[in-house]
Formats: C-alpha cells, sequence, structure tokens
C-alpha cells in the first residue's frame, strides 16, 4: 500500500500537470483553428514591438515603438468593437535577450505579427524562430543587407539597408565633404561594423586608418589619438548614438575639427546629449529613412498631437510597418500564415515610399537622406542619391 | 610600434588622467578591503550616485560654463560637495543595511559579498527607474528635470571649458587634464597622511591590523568601519566629479565598468594599500592606452586584465604590496 501511494501520488500530480499544458496548448490551437476555418473575427489579436525600449539604444525602439502605437491607435478609432493591441517585447537591444523574447513571441499565439525586430543583431539571433515559426517580422530600421540572404520567408523590410546606405555616405565624403583621408571607426556589432566595412570598402583608397571601439565604451582617447595622427579630413562611425557622441565630444576636446559622418543609429537626441551642442554640431548623420515632416498623410501632424512631441528616426517607418499588419487584419487575415502571404503581395502606398516587397522581403522603393546637427538639432540636409 | 612612438606623450597623458580616476575608486575598495577584507562590490554605485548628485547640483543651480572664475570654482565646488556628501551618504547607508549585520553574525565572507553584488544592482536599478521611482510620489513632473532619460546618458554641464594649455610632444595638455591629475594626487596625499597621521587613521590601521587586538585597546570597531566607508566614499565622490569634467557624461550603469577597472587598480597596486590604489590606476590607464596601440583599440581590455593577472602570477600581492596594517606611521 505504501509504495502505491509513494509513486503514484506523484505521478497523479505529474498527470494532472501535464495534461493541464496540453489542455492549454490544445486551447490555443483550437481557438487558432476555428479562427481561420470559420474566417470568423478573432478580436484578441496583438501585434508585437520587438525591440529595444530601455538600454543604451532605448531611444531609437521607443520612436518605433509610438509610431507603430499611433497607427494602431487609429485603427481602433475605427474599429472600436474589434480592437488590436500592442505588446511590448523589450529586448534593450540585445542580441542574447532578443532569442529568449523571440520564443516567447512565437508562443503566445494572439501576437499575430511583429513590428522589427529594430537592431540587426538581434534580427540574426530571433528572426530564424521566427521563420520556423511562420511569423511574420517586418523590420522599420535593421538595415545590415545580410539578413535578407538568409532565405527567410517571415523577414520584411520597409527600408533601404546598409547595402544602399554604406556607398551613399561614402559618396556623401567624397563629393559633398571632398574628404582625401577618412579614418573608419566601428563598434564591432552586426550593425556598426556590417555598415562600416561597406563603407571602407567603397571609399577604398581614401581610408587611412581604421580602428574598433566596444559598446559602453567611455574613454575613447586611443581612438582619438588615432584619428588626430592620421591627420584626416573625415570620420566615419559605424554604430550607435551612446558611443558616437562620446567619441565626437572627445575629438571635440582634443581640438579636433574633422567632421563626423555617422549612420542611421547614431541619428538620435541622445548623440547630442552625450556629445555636448557645441561638439555636435556639424555632424553629418545617413539615413534610408524619411525626415518625417515629408512623410505622407497626416502622419507628422497625427503623431504630434498624439504624442506632444515631434516624429522622431523610424517613427514614420515604424508607423507603415504596423499599417502593413493592420491592413491584414482588416482584410480578415488573421491566421499567421495569411500574414505572410498577405504582406508578401502588399502594394500600397505608406506615409514613408510605396510599400512592395522583392522575394528577399527588401522594399522595391529606397531612399538615403543626409542629416546634419545643426545648433542642437537635427536637420535633413539633402536626399543622397 | 611606430603609433605608439608618435604618439607617446598623448597616450601618457590620456592614461594618466583616466588612471587618476580610476585610482581615487580604487581607494574605496582597497580602504574596505583593508579594514573588512571585504570587497566592496557596491561602491561603484557609490561613485555613481556621487555623479548623479554633481550633475543634479548643476541642473538646479543652472550651472554652465563661461561665468568667469569665481562663479566657476564656486560651482566645482559646490557639485564636488555634493557628489562626495552623496557619495559618503550612500557608503554609509549600503555598510549599514548591506553589510553590519553579516559582520555582526560572523556570517562568511561570501555572503557578504552576494550581499554587496546586491546592494549593487538596487542601487544601479533604482537610478535607472528613478522616473518611475519619483512617479510613486507624485513628483515625476515637477523633477522632471532631474529623472527623465533614466536609461540614457545624462549630461554634466562643466563649468570649466576645455582649453589647451600647453603642447607637450605634439599633444595639447587642456586644463581639464591638469585639474583631474593634480586633484587626484591632492587627495590621495590627503587621505594618505589622515590614515597615517591623525587619531582615525590610527584606529584604521589598527582594525585593520588585527580587529580584537584593536578592540581589546578600546578602539570602537563599528565606528572604524563607518569612517572607512565614508572615507570611501568621499574619495569616490570626488573622483565622480572628476569624471564628469573629462568625460561630461554619467548613466545609471556607468559605474560597472568603471568598479571593475577600478578594483582591478586596487589589485594591481596592492589591495589594502592606499598609495598602491592610485599607483595601481596609473599602471592600469597606461596598460590600456599602450596595449590599445600596439595591438588595437578592441584589445584593451585584455591588455588590461592580462596585465593584472602577470602581476599576481609574479607579485601575488600587487606591485606594492603592503597592506594597510602595515602603513608606516
Amino acid at each position: 500500500m505504501r509504495p502505491i501511494v509513494k509513486f503514484g501520488a506523484p505521478l497523479v500530480a505529474a498527470v494532472l500537470a501535464l495534461s493541464a499544458c496540453g489542455g492549454t496548448t490544445g486551447g490555443s490551437s483550437d481557438a487558432g483553428g476555428s479562427s481561420s476555418s470559420g474566417g470568423g473575427k478573432n478580436c484578441d489579436l496583438q501585434i508585437g514591438f520587438f525591440g529595444a525600449l530601455t538600454g543604451d539604444a532605448a531611444n531609437l525602439g521607443q520612436n518605433i515603438k509610438n509610431g507603430a502605437k499611433l497607427a494602431i491607435d487609429q485603427y481602433n478609432a475605427k474599429n472600436a468593437s474589434c480592437q488590436v493591441k500592442l505588446k511590448e517585447f523589450d529586448t534593450q537591444g540585445d542580441p542574447a535577450q532578443a532569442s529568449s523574447l523571440a520564443q516567447k513571441a512565437v508562443d503566445d499565439k494572439t501576437v499575430i505579427g511583429l513590428v522589427g525586430p529594430a537592431f540587426s543583431g538581434e534580427s540574426k539571433a530571433a528572426d530564424p524562430k521566427f521563420n520556423e515559426a511562420g511569423l511574420v517580422a517586418i523590420t522599420p530600421s535593421a538595415t545590415n543587407p545580410a539578413l535578407a540572404d538568409n532565405g527567410w520567408k517571415t523577414f520584411f523590410r520597409v527600408l533601404g539597408n546598409d547595402a544602399s546606405q554604406g556607398p551613399a555616405a561614402a559618396k556623401y565624403i567624397q563629393s559633398v565633404l571632398s574628404a582625401k583621408k577618412v579614418v573608419v571607426v566601428d563598434d564591432a556589432s552586426e550593425y556598426g561594423k556590417g555598415l562600416a566595412d561597406i563603407v571602407k570598402k567603397t571609399l577604398g583608397s581614401s581610408v587611412v586608418a581604421t580602428d574598433t571601439v566596444q559598446q559602453k565604451q567611455t574613454d575613447f582617447s586611443p581612438t582619438v589619438t588615432k584619428i588626430r595622427s592620421a591627420g584626416a579630413d573625415a570620420v566615419f562611425y559605424g554604430g550607435y548614438y551612446a558611443e558616437a557622441g562620446l567619441l565626437k565630444k572627445q575629438m571635440s576636446d582634443a581640438g579636433l575639427k574633422t567632421t563626423l559622418v555617422v549612420g542611421d543609429g547614431v541619428k538620435d537626441e541622445g548623440f547630442i546629449t552625450a556629445a555636448g551642442e557645441k561638439a555636435a554640431d556639424g555632424t553629418v548623420m545617413t539615413c534610408p529613412c524619411l525626415p518625417p515632416d515629408k512623410a505622407g498623410g497626416s502622419f507628422y501632424a497625427d503623431y504630434k498631437k498624439a504624442y506632444n512631441a515631434e516624429p522622431a528616426t523610424y517613427g514614420a517607418e515604424g508607423f507603415d510597418a504596423a499599417k502593413i499588419l493592420l491592413d491584414g487584419i482588416a482584410a480578415g487575415k488573421t491566421a499567421r500564415a495569411d500574414m505572410v502571404s498577405f504582406v508578401k503581395s502588399y502594394d500600397q502606398p505608406g506615409v514613408t515610399k510605396q510599400l512592395k516587397f522583392d522575394d528577399k522581403g527588401e522594399p522595391s522603393e529606397i531612399t538615403v537622406w543626409a542629416y546634419k546637427v545643426e545648433a542642437g538639432k537635427i536637420v535633413p540636409d539633402q536626399e543622397i542619391k | 610600434m611606430s603609433f605608439l612612438l608618435h604618439n607617446f606623450v598623448a597616450l601618457t597623458f590620456t592614461a594618466l588622467v583616466l588612471g587618476a580616476v580610476y585610482g581615487l575608486v580604487a581607494l574605496g575598495y582597497t580602504l574596505v578591503y583593508g579594514v573588512l577584507r571585504l570587497i566592496n562590490f557596491a561602491h561603484s554605485e557609490v561613485w555613481m550616485w556621487g555623479s548623479f548628485a554633481a550633475v543634479w547640483v548643476m541642473i538646479a543651480v543652472g550651472g554652465g560654463s563661461g561665468k568667469g572664475l569665481t562663479v566657476t570654482i564656486g560651482l566645482l565646488v559646490l557639485a564636488g560637495a555634493a557628489a562626495m556628501i552623496v557619495s559618503g551618504g550612500v557608503a554609509l547607508a549600503v555598510e549599514r543595511v548591506a553589510y553590519r549585520r553579516l559582520r555582526r553574525v560572523n556570517a562568511p565572507p561570501l555572503i557578504a559579498l552576494i550581499s554587496a553584488i546586491g546592494a549593487s544592482f538596487v542601487l544601479g536599478e533604482i537610478m535607472g527607474l528613478r522616473d518611475q521611482v519619483v512617479g510613486w510620489f507624485g513628483l515625476r513632473d515637477p523633477l522632471n528635470a532631474y529623472v527623465r532619460g533614466a536609461r540614457d546618458n545624462t549630461r554634466f554641464a562643466n563649468p570649466v571649458e576645455s582649453h589647451e594649455l600647453l603642447r607637450v610632444g605634439g599633444y595639447g595638455v587642456t586644463n581639464i587634464d591638469v585639474i583631474i591629475i593634480i586633484s587626484a594626487l591632492l587627495m590621495m596625499v590627503v587621505l594618505d597622511q589622515f590614515i597615517a597621521r591623525s587619531r582615525l587613521g590610527r584606529g584604521i590601521r589598527a582594525v585593520a591590523q588585527d580587529s580584537e587586538a584593536a578592540a581589546l585597546m578600546g578602539i570602537n570597531k563599528d565606528r572604524v568601519v563607518q569612517i572607512t566607508f565614508l572615507l570611501g566614499g568621499i574619495m569616490a565622490g570626488g573622483a565622480a566629479l572628476l569624471y564628469l569634467m573629462k568625460f561630461g557624461v554619467t548613466r545609471w550603469n556607468a559605474g560597472f565598468i568603471l568598479g571593475v577597472k577600478a578594483f582591478t587598480a586596487a589589485v594591481l597596486g596592492g589591495i589594502g594599500n592606499v598609495r598602491g590604489a592610485l599607483i595601481g590606476g596609473f599602471v592600469l590607464g597606461l596598460a590600456e592606452n599602450y596595449g590599445s596601440a600596439l595591438i588595437g583599440t578592441q584589445w584593451k581590455d585584455v591588455v588590461a586584465f592580462l596585465l593584472l593577472v602577470v602581476i599576481l602570477l609574479f607579485r601575488p600581492t600587487g606591485l606594492l604590496g603592503e597592506s594597510l596594517g602595515r602603513t608606516r606611521a
């Protein structure tokens, strides 16, 4: 009798626990099944935001989230009876966290699609999981070109990648700045190194020195010394705004008047905070993103009204990415597989550009803009053609 | 190699400046270790809180550069005092909350270490979430200037404008460089003399040498421990101001890397040795800079820690070796 109780009780408990788990999974897959077969309205749908909301480069993620939220709020205002919710997955821009959060996103069956991942490093970590699970992920900001070469069916990008941003930055350095000696610095990240390498290749022999720094680094004196000793006319930095700002400040403190050219990862107020207004002035930033006041429709005014602030880097792209998913929901695509095919065949004007994707998920229309820092503000300079 | 030789002066100077900051923070680690045989991992956050105090004071007073010599000195003194007071206060709080009870019950050193790490996380995260903490008291809007961008870099309005004082070997030595190195040396000398000559200093050395015998001699161990933490905190506050003058920004997790480097500097110079802390700081700064010049900036940390390992292999007690208890009077 005793052995039976000793082994039986835990066994019964285990069986009950397992059946409970099985019951939950069964329950949600039933729900998924009924909505796709019945074609009825599923009003529990969520659109996920996948990116950095806290951490060193958080501002970029926050901008995208705001843009996406604006689109969702506008949709909900028109569909009060069946609303869509925004679910946030805060990766802190860390590829390691992105991996585990990706699993969470995949497991939550109410998430029909994702805006993100915001950064290239986390895309590399998370997109394979999304591809396996058939969960569509439209990134409004990850620009590493190699991402599109992985054959992921769920990967889509609403902006030009670094294969167009890199050469554009190099072109700006050569034709507008007329720089003959360039130093290229990167932060060893998936995005920063990728972009810096493309710029290096395009600039060819103009590159007189290179250097690599680390994320979270605060002291850049060896790099500044290298720049000074190379006698550079221009410096290109591939990386994010926190480090770029400190680098520019230390360059300025050392008395260097060299122009700093940076990519879209630096295009944020955080750069000006880190560098200080005086040092930040004159920095050139490239971005495959549209100046928000040139965005189509009433996006700019709506954003200002909703958030009492100007839309910042990638806010408009985040809006477009969310809008594609919302159009899918409105068209009755409530299963993940249907949503993927919907996005694949999407061809509508968004607020930033005509939104249409090729078979690698890249957008058909690409523009790269140059921005300048003037008096503590980032202003559009010109489109780099 | 030629890069190192050509820019030797520049690399050396910038290394000494950074090393001075490392050294001052290292003093906190070395003092607490000398007296308690405890590595105070929360010291990095003590430093970080001091840096925020300096930033907030400047925001409150509306400080900035270009205001004339007396105002500038006044602002620096104010920011420095704020940083030292807050750092000292946080250090005392950490001692009271995280360590005292454990000391009383003679907990194993490992437990105290874990408590230290926990305290470090708590202090860091509170700063990183300060906007929400303040929101609980309904003060989110009035205190917006102090708590916004809680996870971001926060700028320090440096009253001193950086300008070149003289050129040495192709490097422009700035006024800020000079201020930092001289202040650090001064603070270290003051601390060293305090420990060597004053009564409280003698008490610290006595407790470091043999705490039971010191108690038998009538020294209040608890008081000595408090003073030790306070001194370390004050030094960290000074380091915070100097760091802000050079780098201009701080953030909730800025303490972490600095703390690791400063602890390394303390060990390098001889843990428990006050002079060693500053020497260790300078050596570490030089190693980092020369290493990155020789091999590449991404190898900076590798070089620094490799140096630590090599030095400990040949001189396990660190460069200067002596401990606090054996400092000559």
